[in-house]
């Protein structure tokens, strides 16, 4: 198997004339990284890897442990529709091992796999798609805020040839690259696009969400447009989610359906819920990883708030979509909270050990919550058992560094590092002095 | 058809082979080097080789290598050493279908060329599969359709295969998940969906639908050829 997929490797590499190949991996905070070899490198990177630097890359590697080792995934293979015609370059995502062929700690990639090796020793598989926003803007200039495209004052060509435009290329992209689209549209806010992909295994998902904020980037900026994945970029507009729909499968079929339950629910999908609930406080530094995270989880803006469970309520964490034709293949659960800028590997990871950590203990599922949480008093809200998710980057950080949970699924070297990584982003942002706060107090104080 | 016409190296063969060659019927041409019989090629390719390894082993391997980079079949490739060079054979079974020892016996080299040449014959055509504008080339893994190369991931390319393969039958997901990925793979059913689904949008709007969805048992490629 292995050898006959290399042996395609080289083939194609050969037939096609490919000129480059990029090794692509992930650094901690979800940044993806890329080193190229030539044709010639190629056989011997398949067998052997590739030697180099970690201490060069963000949350890699300390000083005196700095070299590790790249192993392409020769089934992520794929030529790059972007390059050269007449020079043609492929693309192949790499696990990142120790000189001794351990797996590397630091590798976000790697973390998944053990994750996901953990549901397949229970006999499931974690299938993912993610509904994914983002905003095109005006190529930004510093210290101004972004330029919307949708006003012609601002961009002289009309909305819907620029965007209109892009999103048809950046699928035409993205399926050619194996990543299947299922819908896109214009979201609600000026400027702001939808683009939900179909389901996956969770690893060829993260795979694919890494490819994917590439795509509409290369795709945008070809055209002289700036795409950004940032979660809140205009006050007082929706900000951008990585809505995700999930469920597990097991040999007969969906783990998550059952003919039974009014809402077609089985047992594992609510003490799945159950877990993501109960632990959705701990993993949200990890799903949500900015400062400018937080701002989009805000009342009012279908954001999520708070940690609760409906059927058709947006306002909720988790939504129970209604399935098209009642087909069971269709049964899912949808996590709101996420959004474009996390690490899509860690983000998975903690999203399944919080999951399988209700259906391993038999956490019981709380009501649902079907009322308009948005327009509820904390009273009230505190009466239903409902809390808040974590309101700042610290809160969340917080949580997080008391969560045995989080510690066990990340490992011991990222979520020490990524503590620290995010405290220091907190700790530069605390000392900021805001617009707000100018015009709030200086005169008035 | 061929030009029938044999690539014969060094530029200046021992007599003995160019007598037997000429005794035997052959059309052949002599080169010295693997630069000089690459730009030769006719462009039908050659019939078959004979690469003479007994004075420069190093220069015949060129050789032999320059003849099989082609995408086309190989043309047979008989090679002359002598028996200090037996071991150099090693590990390079890619390189030559048959060889014979020099001093070699004009019977026994006629007897060999002929053998490889018939044998060969039958098989000359690349391994190709083709279903209407879609063509697999089975040797070098390479899809397409329309004459428009297909970039496939491996597993895209071998579930492509085992379909053009099997026109016109049937196939349930659990059957072309134990065929095509040959183990219990984690993903199951849905696994073969989402490859499918990535054929289809690779093949075109035009093609997506030679794979066709029987509805609750799984899917189809094409027609079946006979009927």
């Amino acid at each position: 198997m292995l050898e006959q997929q290399r042996d395609y490797v080289l083939r194609t590499v050969e037939e096609r004339g490919v000129r480059l190949i990029r090794l692509w991996f992930t650094d901690v905070l979800g940044n993806l990284k890329s080193f190229a070899i030539s044709p010639a490198e190629l056989e011997n990177a398949l067998e052997d890897g590739m030697t180099f630097d970690g201490s060069s890359i963000d949350g890699f590697s300390r000083i005196q442990e700095s070299d590790v080792l790249a192993i392409p995934d020769a089934n992520t293979f794929v030529t790059l529709p972007w390059a050269d015609a007449k020079a043609p370059e492929a693309r192949v995502f790499c696990d990142i091992h120790h000189l001794d062929g351990s797996p590397f700690g630091g590798d976000p990639r790697q973390v998944l796999r053990r994750n996901l090796q953990r549901a397949h020793a229970m006999g499931l598989d974690f299938l993912i798609a993610p509904d994914i926003e983002f905003f095109y803007f005006a190529p930004p200039e510093p210290g101004q805020p972004p330029r919307v495209l949708d006003e012609a004052s601002f961009f002289d060509l009309t909305t819907t040839d620029v965007t209109g435009s892009l999103r048809k290329e950046t699928i035409r992209t993205l399926e050619t690259m194996s990543i299947p689209v299922e819908y896109s549209f214009h979201e609600d806010a000026p400027s702001q696009h939808e683009i939900d992909l179909r389901h996956t295994d969770a690893l060829t998902m993260a795979d694919s969400v890494m490819t994917f904020r590439l795509v509409v980037k290369e795709v945008a900026a070809a055209q002289g447009v700036h795409a950004t994945f940032m979660p809140k970029p205009l006050e007082g507009v929706q900000g951008s989610g990585m809505h995700l729909h999930m469920s597990l499968s097991n040999a007969d079929g969906n783990a998550f359906y059952s003919a039974d339950d009014p809402y077609n629910l089985s047992e594992t999908a609510k003490r799945f819920m159950a877990g993501l609930l109960f632990h959705a406080s701990e993993i949200t530094a990890i799903t949500n990883q900015t400062v400018n995270s937080y701002k989009r989880l805000v009342p009012g803006f279908e954001a999520p708030v708070h940690v609760s469970w409906a059927r058709n309520n947006r306002s909720g964490l988790i939504r129970v979509p209604v399935p098209k034709r009642a087909n069971p293949l269709a049964t899912r659960i949808e996590y709101r909270s996420p959004d474009p800028a996390c690490n899509p590997y860690l983000a998975f990871s903690v999203i399944l050990a919080a999951g399988l950590r209700g259906i391993e203990q038999g956490y019981e599922l709380p009501a649902e919550a079907d009322s308009n949480l948005f327009e509820m008093g904390d009273d009230a809200l505190g009466k239903l058992g409902i809390e808040q998710l974590p309101q700042s980057l610290a809160d969340a950080l917080r949580v997080m560094e008391t969560s045995s949970l989080v510690y066990e699924t990340l490992g011991e070297h990222i979520f020490e590092w990524f503590l620290r990584n995010k405290r220091s982003e907190w700790r530069g942002y605390k000392t900021q002095v805001t617009p707000f706060e100018l015009q709030r107090y200086l005169r008035s104080t | 058809m061929t030009s029938d016409l044999i690539a014969v190296f060094p530029e200046s063969p021992p007599p003995e082979l160019v007598r037997t060659l000429d005794l035997a019927g052959y059309r052949w041409k002599s080169f010295a080097s693997a630069d000089d019989v690459t730009k030769a090629e006719p462009s039908d390719g050659w019939t078959g080789a004979i690469v003479c390894a007994d004075h420069d082993i190093d220069a015949a391997w060129n050789f032999c290598r320059a003849l099989r980079k082609r995408d086309a079949a190989n043309a047979p490739l008989l090679l002359l050493v002598s028996g200090a060079q037996l071991d150099d054979l090693t590990l390079r079974d890619e390189l030559f279908d048959d060889f014979c020892l020099v001093p070699f016996h004009p019977r026994e080299l006629e007897a060999r060329l002929r053998h490889l040449l018939s044998y060969t014959q039958s098989a000359l055509r690349p391994d190709v599969d083709d279903y209407g504008q879609l063509v697999l080339n089975l040797e070098t893994y390479q899809a397409s359709v329309d004459g428009r190369p297909l970039d496939l991931t491996y597993m895209e390319y071998e579930l492509l295969k085992f379909l053009v393969q099997n026109p016109g039958k049937v196939f349930s997901r659990e059957m072309l998940l134990s065929r095509v990925w040959g183990y219990e793979y984690y993903g199951g059913a849905r696994t073969v969906d989402v490859h499918i689904r990535r054929l289809r949008a690779k093949l075109g709007e035009e093609h997506a639908n030679l794979i066709q969805t029987v509805r609750s048992v799984g899917y189809r490629f094409g027609q079946s050829r006979w009927s």
